[in-house]
């Protein structure tokens, strides 16, 4: 039972990175454009959300401001990087594919260079730890998996019922719908489909900086070259798996997360299993997903993918 | 339109490119505070100073044209192949593979059967994102970085547990790595005093096999044809599936054969980090060259360039040598937005009129 | 402007427009009053809706002005000719398939934009109110992509009318209907205009005769002729609109072989979406026959033109070719057999348009022995079959290294001909071939087909035009949700029994 209850509790706090990557990605590919740049946001985000935290403290604790400054900066990052893709793929038009890789590389190896040059080497921070919600936490088995956890988490989770509301009841959610499925009639009707994908743009960074600064400030509690190492990635493939809705994208995450976690326990219970395998886990799960489920390519904006052009006759 | 104009508004064009990308990679260097042109010198210029260095750099080219060629059959067939570093990592151990089960071999026998080994380890992984896009219409870009992934976590496990190097058992340093494979599979190193090796005339050869295949052969025009325009080539009865498997296979052999070949030529034996980033430095390589095999091979020198200079701006001005992947990075976001801006007829009559009316004005 | 004031009239003044390589618009003056049908008129690509863009704020002008009500008006943004009461309805319907009618209008209605709210209520009442006012009935919580084409155009006016259009603008506005529909929506019209003006763009003589007042011709960018519909017949328009007198040809035969060349016999087969596009499928075709399949697209004809050329699965029933089943066979088979294709799509699936004119010329030949030379490809054939191609079907561009996306429509679609036809086919499925094209290069298209036919040829002929159909087939076969509902002999075939075929009656 106490396996369980570890297993359940770490699967629900390791989800979030990929939970929060993914409803940002959701939105901007809702509007039309996927970004596999996400991994890259996602290492900057981890950067920036632990640098001012150790430049302060130097490892040691500190005010809260500072961690809330790491996340605040982490996020405005992203948003600023997320609409640097939007130069390159709604101005310019330039296939998203490949420019995702681009942003990508550039987020890491920025996020890698500033690291060795303004902290460098294993330093960890005390981070953000919440107290357990008082009452709440004692109760048995589900106490300690959904009641003792860091803040971030809660909102992350909020996130999914709040972003399914932007996206389905409010006119800036209907925009975006209309620009990642048929952008001319969204235009023809007095709609900036542009403004509306550097909007998307912005808040799928924001959310993925949000989430590399989880990963160094709640969940590693430190920055390495490989703290990331392929959520951005897995974030984009759940979104397509979460058939661009926010509620099965939360399911995947957690299945995903759940896929991770195996690792964690073969090592610490130290079963005889060769942990490489282990940590393959999720990345097979995304093939083996995306494979199967080929209704998924039909259901998503019809859009996704193709620049949007005015002067262009059809 | 004159023709003269054309040609001037291009270079104007690359110009605005290049000094965008030093503006870009300019960004984090002033935020580490290091200085900007000095840092683009060591990177350029410094690797350039004598034949050692510039012997260390054509070594990087030699896997860098490899893979490059392979993921340009791949691109111009209409699949991007982002899968390199994980190809690359299985030809190697099926070199490794190979040459610790048959080391007494002969050198005529064993050394094509090993790089053949390294295709086809390579041409396997690269096989299955091909399948899974022909058959099940998987996005190839997702299903290669999650290869990968895999490829690392299979290799590392391979290097620490069968193939361990039986030394690093016994003195229980634990680094994982293959034992010293036998000199019969060594890439012939020429230039004394360097670790120059053969393996560039493959790679020179590969880069005219390649262009026969993809321009001169009607095999290679239906790929082309099924890259360009998916639906007419389908339409014009080319089974585009089929060729999507193919350009895969080729683009995967490839990244394997660069594999085995850093293997026999330079490291002789299968450690951690061969690949590390080669796979893809291939791509920013693949389309820097134009995805030709002409303009891949200087390209492949740059980018070789860049590797070597970048492993120097630590001692030299302080620079991580992280930053290669930030300018890495920058020209792919660069060469994608450039080739949209030249393919621009729209811009480029707006420009030319706005010229002339300033002929007319003055 | 105050949402109550009609619109007594709209000026368009010496209006020019220039695109790379392109004068779209060349001095164009038009003007329409109170209550006025204005038709304007021109052959494909004479820039008609790109001037009509220039009006709803799409494009800007690079000279001319703009009066409604005598005062000059400057549009940005379509916003900015919705504030003024214009609204159109464009060709391609700009309705989002898998949202709601209300959800289609709201993106427009921007009053029921309150923050984080979206007044759906607000939207609704309009809706209503709008249909009331007009006649025109929808439902508000159908989703766009099971209307049929003409209630998707019923929900396209009420949106205009919703956001507040005092002047419309209709983008051929029959191309999709049946001839039953046009007759309604003509009726409609001429209601509509006791509260409104409307422009609507057409080359479809007999409705421009029917409603409008004036007419507006353009050739090549340019006005050639204002006038007053009533004082002129459809012939003087028509030569107007061309320059010269085209004779579009027509089949005089009643001959043709007892050769069975294509035969389909119950074919079922599924559409993208899932549902039954083909439904107990059956139709046989002759040798030296031209058959054509009439019908409201969206009935099925791509997907037949698809089962035939092996790019769609059939689930049951068999294709025949000479006596050869070909059901389910390969593309690369098929095409071996001599079937020939003239795709719905040219651009997309009809070339290659990066490649040259030459390699183009060779798409499903690349392994002929005649373009080959032992592994490698022959160059100096491929390029004499190039040069001849472009000599005999006087296709214009600079050389046969173009690439071919950068030729005009009728120029790719004469190489696609071209192509096809050298190729010396047994049969011929050609799917809406003049579709887009000038009256010169659809005369060269028609002529090309009815000299194949007597050479033997036999053509399954899809398009939209009932003109076209009448003009060339022999027999005509109409399409109503996947099947047959009939086949007529050209004699017995009208435009008014057609219509209630293709309408399912």
């Amino acid at each position: 039972m106490n396996v369980i209850v570890t297993v359940l509790s770490l699967a629900i706090t390791s989800s979030v990175a990929l939970l929060l990557a993914s409803l940002g990605e959701m939105i901007n590919q809702r509007a039309g454009i996927f970004n596999l740049g996400c991994e890259g946001i996602m290492s900057m985000g981890a950067f920036l959300g632990m640098l001012l935290p150790y430049a302060i403290g130097h490892g040691q604790a500190t005010s809260q401001v500072y961690n809330v400054l790491g996340l605040l900066s982490a996020t405005v990052m992203g948003a600023l990087l997320g609409m640097f893709f939007g130069l390159v793929v709604i101005t310019f038009r330039a296939p998203q594919g490949i420019a995702g890789i681009g942003l990508q590389m550039f987020g890491t190896g920025a996020a890698g260079t500033l690291f060795r040059h303004f902290v460098g080497g294993t330093q960890s921070i005390p981070g953000i730890t919440t107290p357990p919600i008082p009452l709440l936490s004692r109760i048995p088995v589900i106490g300690p998996i959904f009641f003792s956890q860091n803040i971030l988490v809660y909102v992350a989770f909020l996130l999914v019922p709040l972003s399914g509301y932007v996206l389905f009841k409010t006119p800036w959610g209907l925009a975006v719908r209309a620009v990642g499925t048929h952008p001319r009639a969204a235009d023809s009707i007095g709609i900036n489909v542009t403004r509306i994908r550097y909007q998307s743009l912005a808040v799928g960074g924001a959310l993925a900086g949000l989430a590399g600064a989880y990963l160094s400030l709640c969940q590693a509690k430190m920055f390495s070259d490989s703290i990331v190492s392929g959520r951005g990635f897995i974030a984009v493939a759940l979104v397509y798996f979460g058939h661009w809705q926010p509620v099965k994208i939360m399911w995947g995450a957690l299945l995903f997360s759940l896929a991770q976690t195996f690792q964690t326990v073969i090592q610490s219970y130290g079963i005889n299993f060769p942990y490489e395998f282990a940590v393959m886990l999720p990345y097979v799960l995304v093939i083996v997903v995306l494979a199967f489920d080929r209704e998924s390519q039909r259901l998503g904006p019809t859009s996704l993918g193709i620049p949007f052009n005015r002067e262009i006759r059809t | 339109m004159t023709n003269q104009f054309k040609i001037l508004y291009k270079i104007c064009i690359v110009l605005l490119a290049v000094l965008a990308t030093m503006a870009m990679g300019a960004v984090i260097l002033i935020a580490i505070g290091a200085p900007v042109m000095k840092t683009y010198a060591v990177i350029i210029f410094q690797p350039l100073q004598n034949i050692g260095l510039i012997s260390e750099v054509l070594i990087r080219t030699i896997p860098l044209t490899i893979i490059a060629l392979g993921i340009a059959v791949a691109y111009r067939s209409g699949i991007i192949n982002i899968g390199a570093e994980g190809q690359m990592a299985m030809g190697i151990l099926a070199t490794t593979a190979v040459a610790l089960a048959v080391p007494t071999l002969p050198k005529v026998i064993l050394l094509p059967l090993v790089l053949l080994a390294g295709i086809a380890g390579g041409a396997l992984w690269g096989a299955i994102p091909g399948l899974l896009k022909a058959k099940l219409q998987v996005s190839e870009l997702l299903s290669t970085v999650m290869l990968n992934y895999i490829a690392e976590q299979f290799y590392t496990f391979c290097l620490r547990k069968p193939m361990l190097d039986p030394a690093e058992m016994t003195t229980g340093s634990g680094t994982p790595q293959s034992m010293r494979l036998t000199k019969n599979i060594w890439l012939t190193r020429f230039i004394p005093g360097t670790r120059l090796h053969t393996g560039i005339f493959i790679a020179i050869g590969f880069a005219i096999l390649i262009y026969l295949l993809l321009w001169k052969t009607p095999f290679g025009y239906k790929m082309r044809a099924a890259g360009s325009s998916e639906r007419a080539a389908r339409y014009g009865g080319i089974n585009v599936a089929k060729y999507l498997v193919i350009a895969m296979l080729f683009s995967g052999g490839f990244a394997g054969l660069a594999g085995a070949v850093e293997i026999c030529g330079v490291h002789h034996r299968a450690i951690q980090g061969i690949t590390s980033g080669y796979g893809f430095s291939g791509i920013v390589v693949a389309l820097f060259g134009g995805l030709h095999p002409a303009g891949i091979i200087p390209a492949a020198f740059f980018f070789g360039l860049l590797l070597v200079g970048g492993n120097m701006t630590q001692n030299a001005v302080g620079v991580p040598a992280n930053m290669v992947q930030v300018l890495q990075g920058v020209i792919i976001l660069v060469i994608v937005a450039t080739q949209m801006v030249l393919s621009n007829a729209y811009l480029m009559e707006r420009v030319w009129k706005k010229t002339r009316r300033k002929e007319v004005a003055a | 402007m105050d949402p109550n004031t009609k619109i007594t009239s709209l000026r368009m003044e010496h209006i020019t427009k220039r695109f790379p390589g392109v004068l779209a618009s060349d001095d164009i003056s038009l003007s329409v009053g109170e209550g006025e049908v204005l038709a304007l008129v021109g052959e494909n690509g004479a820039g008609k809706t790109t001037l009509m863009n220039i009006l709803m704020g799409l494009y800007q002008p690079d000279e001319g002005k703009m009066f409604i009500n005598e005062k000059e008006v400057h549009f940005h943004s379509p916003n900015d000719a919705f504030a003024a009461g214009l609204g159109m309805v464009h060709q391609q319907y700009m309705l989002v398939p898998n949202m709601t009618v209300t959800e289609n209008i709201a993106l427009g209605y921007k009053k029921a934009w309150k923050g984080w709210k979206l007044d759906m209520k607000m939207v609704r009442d309009r809706i209503e109110e709008v249909s009331q006012t007009y006649g025109l009935a929808v439902d508000p919580d159908a989703f766009v992509w099971q209307l049929s084409v003409g209630e998707q155009q019923r929900v396209e006016l009420v949106k205009t009318l919703c956001l507040g259009a005092r002047f419309l603008i209709l983008d051929e506005p029959t191309s999709a209907l049946t001839p039953q529909e046009t007759d309604e929506l003509i009726v409609l019209l001429r209601k509509m205009t006791a509260n409104l003006s409307i422009i609507f763009i057409s080359h479809k003589l007999q409705e421009v005769s029917d409603l409008s007042d004036k007419v507006t011709i353009l050739r090549h960018g340019a006005v050639v002729f204002n006038g007053n519909t009533k004082e002129h017949s459809s012939a003087e328009i028509a030569s107007l609109m061309t320059g010269r007198e085209i004779i579009m040809p027509e089949n005089k035969e009643t001959e043709c072989s007892n050769i069975h060349a294509l035969e389909i016999q119950h074919v079922n087969a599924r559409s993208d979406r899932g549902y039954l596009a083909l439904n107990d499928l059956n139709l046989t075709i002759h040798s030296g026959e031209i058959v054509g399949l009439a019908g409201v697209s969206g009935n099925g004809q791509r997907e037949l033109a698809e089962v035939i050329n092996g790019l769609r699965p059939v689930e049951s029933g068999t294709i025949t070719f000479f006596g050869k089943d070909i059901t389910n066979k390969s593309t690369e088979e098929i095409i071996k057999e001599g079937m020939g294709y003239i795709p719905e799509e040219r651009n997309t699936e009809g070339i290659v348009p990066p490649f040259s004119l030459k390699e183009n010329f060779i798409l499903k030949d690349s392994t002929a022995k005649r373009f080959t030379n032992g592994i490698f490809q022959n160059r100096a054939s491929i390029a004499q079959n190039a040069t001849t191609l472009k000599k005999d079907f006087d296709i214009r561009c600079p050389n046969t290294d173009t690439a071919a996306g950068t030729l005009s429509g009728g120029n790719i679609q004469k190489v696609i001909l071209a192509r096809e036809i050298t190729r010396k086919p047994k049969f011929l499925v050609a799917v809406y071939p003049i579709r887009g094209l000038d009256l010169g290069a659809a005369q060269f298209i028609h002529e090309q087909l009815l000299a194949k036919r007597k050479e033997g040829l036999g053509i399954l002929l899809i398009s939209e035009e009932l003109d076209e159909i009448l003009a060339l087939s022999d027999r005509v076969a109409v399409i109503f949700k996947g099947h047959i509902q009939q086949v007529l002999p050209r004699a017995d075939a009208d435009s008014r029994k057609l219509g209630m075929l293709m309408a399912g009656v």
